[in-house]
């Protein structure tokens, strides 16, 4: 019992450890990031806005997100924690000082408006009541209890989901569902993201993308 | 998870259209059927289950617009209690900090039992209370602050959405209800502070901060602290470590209810109801005088006015009272009601 406690401390030590170690042992540089993002700006834009794809793998924009939430994803991604296909072979060309850097230079960039935004307003309102209430006969907890006030984000654990692409959002949803999308902290997006239909998933998705984000930081 | 579908009788309801108490056999409700998918226990046979309406149904209601507006202001009051901040308000919490979904989740101390049980005597302060008076007592221990006054505009709209809430819900139902209240696990044989504070660092900081102070960005609610300044005072409900056990077993984490075991909810509940937190308003400068007063009623389930092993430290010793400091004292705390009337027993 003791020696089972001591264990769990132990473990949760090194856990704040390697999380906050991977965080904060290397400062990110926007400038240097810059030219990082050299490869990034085929899919993702120069202005960091990603695009809209429908049907298609959707580019999220990256303008704008916390940089501890976009240097997280990509040592996901590198590490196969996050999988995705187009994104693991960048990743993997990226040391932990250019993901620091990359992830500075879009974190400064202002957010851009995204699309996927336009259905009829029906969807719309079911966007707007799953986002800022939920649907709790569903157990489906609204997104703003996490992901801040306006969508827009909550610390670094909680990424700005306002003003992102809906092929994006709807993409990731879906991933969680089949259990292809999974390194969020204790499955908290996954466990909500399950109890959602197909039409709350297009309904949330465009609801987002509609919102138009002004100032940040 | 085994499903159990019982008749449910509901005594003398008087079923309008569009109201969703229901004397029903088989199916239940979706609202309840999907807590029994997730774990929860279906409802027992003679227990009130009601469905409360969401804002959509208030939207589609045929009741006059002025009254629609006043309650709708009273859900804004109810998700957004901070716009009282600095009035009533004197930490970081909203009603719906605790109370989930809004007020209306079963297993997260729905509110609508209130308006259908009250006026009620109240073994807190020791009389018969009203819905005003019950809302009251959430402003000076749960919000650390001070009540809107009785017959406010603000107390009028809390109560009307507590009532409508409660659409359809006979008047003192003798039946139990379903859901109501934080229910707390089974005891476990022994806590441990340790585990405790191991689980909340895994489980909860994510959201609720090491230091257990929440999340307030940018001006704004985010995540509610579990104690220190910006949480509820010593003399709120969820202090008691059963209250607390069961708010966490059936709630948290966020989305994730009845993940935790008894043994980690209570562990958790252990350990966040031993940090300190705004003093309880009916202190008067003595931990062992507010004990003697309030410890059979109350404190008897706190860890108020107890020495943390860990570091001997007496538990709500001290003269901090939070954001509204010592010149704000709740006006409802301590005021009696029918001091001459005659009680046969």
């Amino acid at each position: 019992m003791t020696n089972k406690k001591i264990a769990n401390g132990l473990g949760l030590l090194l856990g704040i450890f390697l999380v906050s170690g991977q965080a904060l042992a290397f400062e990110g540089d926007a400038k240097r990031g810059r030219a990082v993002a050299a490869t990034c700006t085929a899919c993702h834009q120069a202005d960091g806005s990603g695009m809209n794809i429908p049907g298609g793998e959707s580019w999220p924009r990256l303008a704008g997100l916390d940089a501890d939430y976009l240097a997280k994803q990509l040592h996901d991604f590198k590490a196969g924690r996050r999988q995705n296909a187009t994104m693991a072979p960048f990743a993997k060309m990226l040391d932990d000082q250019q993901i620091a850097d990359v992830a500075a230079y879009y974190s400064q960039m202002p957010v851009t408006p995204a699309q996927g935004g336009d259905v009829d307003a029906e969807l719309l309102a079911r966007g707007e009541q799953l986002a800022l209430h939920g649907d709790w006969d569903k157990y489906i907890v609204p997104c703003k209890s996490c992901h801040g006030p306006g969508n827009q984000g909550a610390g670094s654990t909680f990424p700005g989901i306002a003003s992102q692409h809906a092929g994006y959002i709807e993409n990731q949803l879906r991933a969680w569902q089949a259990d292809k999308r999974s390194n969020d902290p204790q499955n908290l997006m996954g466990a909500i993201a399950k109890r959602m239909s197909d039409e709350d998933i297009r309904a949330v998705s465009a609801w987002l993308a509609s919102q138009t984000v002004t100032s940040k930081k | 998870m085994k499903r159990n579908k019982k008749t449910l009788a509901v005594a003398g309801a008087a079923l309008a259209a569009g109201v969703s108490l229901a004397a029903f056999a088989d199916p239940l409700p979706p609202a309840i059927d999907t807590l029994v998918k997730m774990g929860f226990p279906a409802p027992k046979e003679g227990e009130l289950v009601h469905v409360p309406p969401t804002m959509a149904d208030l939207e589609a209601a045929n009741i006059h617009p002025k009254l629609k507006a006043v309650i709708r202001r009273g859900h804004d009051l109810f998700t957004n209690t901070q716009q009282l901040r600095g009035k009533n308000v004197f930490n970081d919490m909203n009603c719906s900090s605790c109370h989930l979904g809004e007020g209306r989740m079963p297993f997260s101390g729905p509110v609508w039992p209130a308006a259908v049980t009250l006026p009620n005597y109240r073994g807190k302060n020791g009389h018969v209370n009203n819905l005003e008076e019950r809302i009251a007592g959430c402003f000076a221990y749960s919000m650390n602050g001070t009540p809107p006054e009785y017959g406010s505009d603000d107390m009028l709209a809390l109560s009307a959405y507590h009532q409508w809430l409660a659409k359809g819900v006979p008047m003192y139902p003798d039946q139990p209800i379903y859901g109501r209240g934080f229910p707390a696990p089974q005891r476990p044989a022994s806590l441990s502070y340790a585990n405790g504070e191991a689980l909340y660092m895994e489980k909860c900081a994510i959201c609720h901060g090491k230091d257990g102070s929440g999340l307030y960005q940018g001006g704004k609610y985010v995540f509610p602290p579990p104690w220190g300044d910006g949480s509820n005072n010593w003399g709120a409900g969820i202090v008691r470590t059963h209250t607390m056990a069961g708010f966490i077993k059936n709630n948290m984490p966020l989305g994730q209810p009845l993940s935790l075991s008894d043994q980690e909810a209570w562990d958790i509940a252990y350990y966040i109801t031993q940090q300190e937190r705004p003093q309880d308003p009916r202190y008067k400068g003595s931990v062992d005088e507010v004990l003697e007063k309030f410890g059979p009623t109350f404190h008897k389930f706190s860890s108020y006015g107890k020495v943390r092993e860990v570091d001997g430290h007496r538990l709500g010793d001290h003269a901090n009272w939070g954001e509204k400091g010592e010149k704000i004292k709740p006006w409802n705390v301590g005021r009696p009601r029918f001091k001459d009337l005659e009680v046969e027993q």
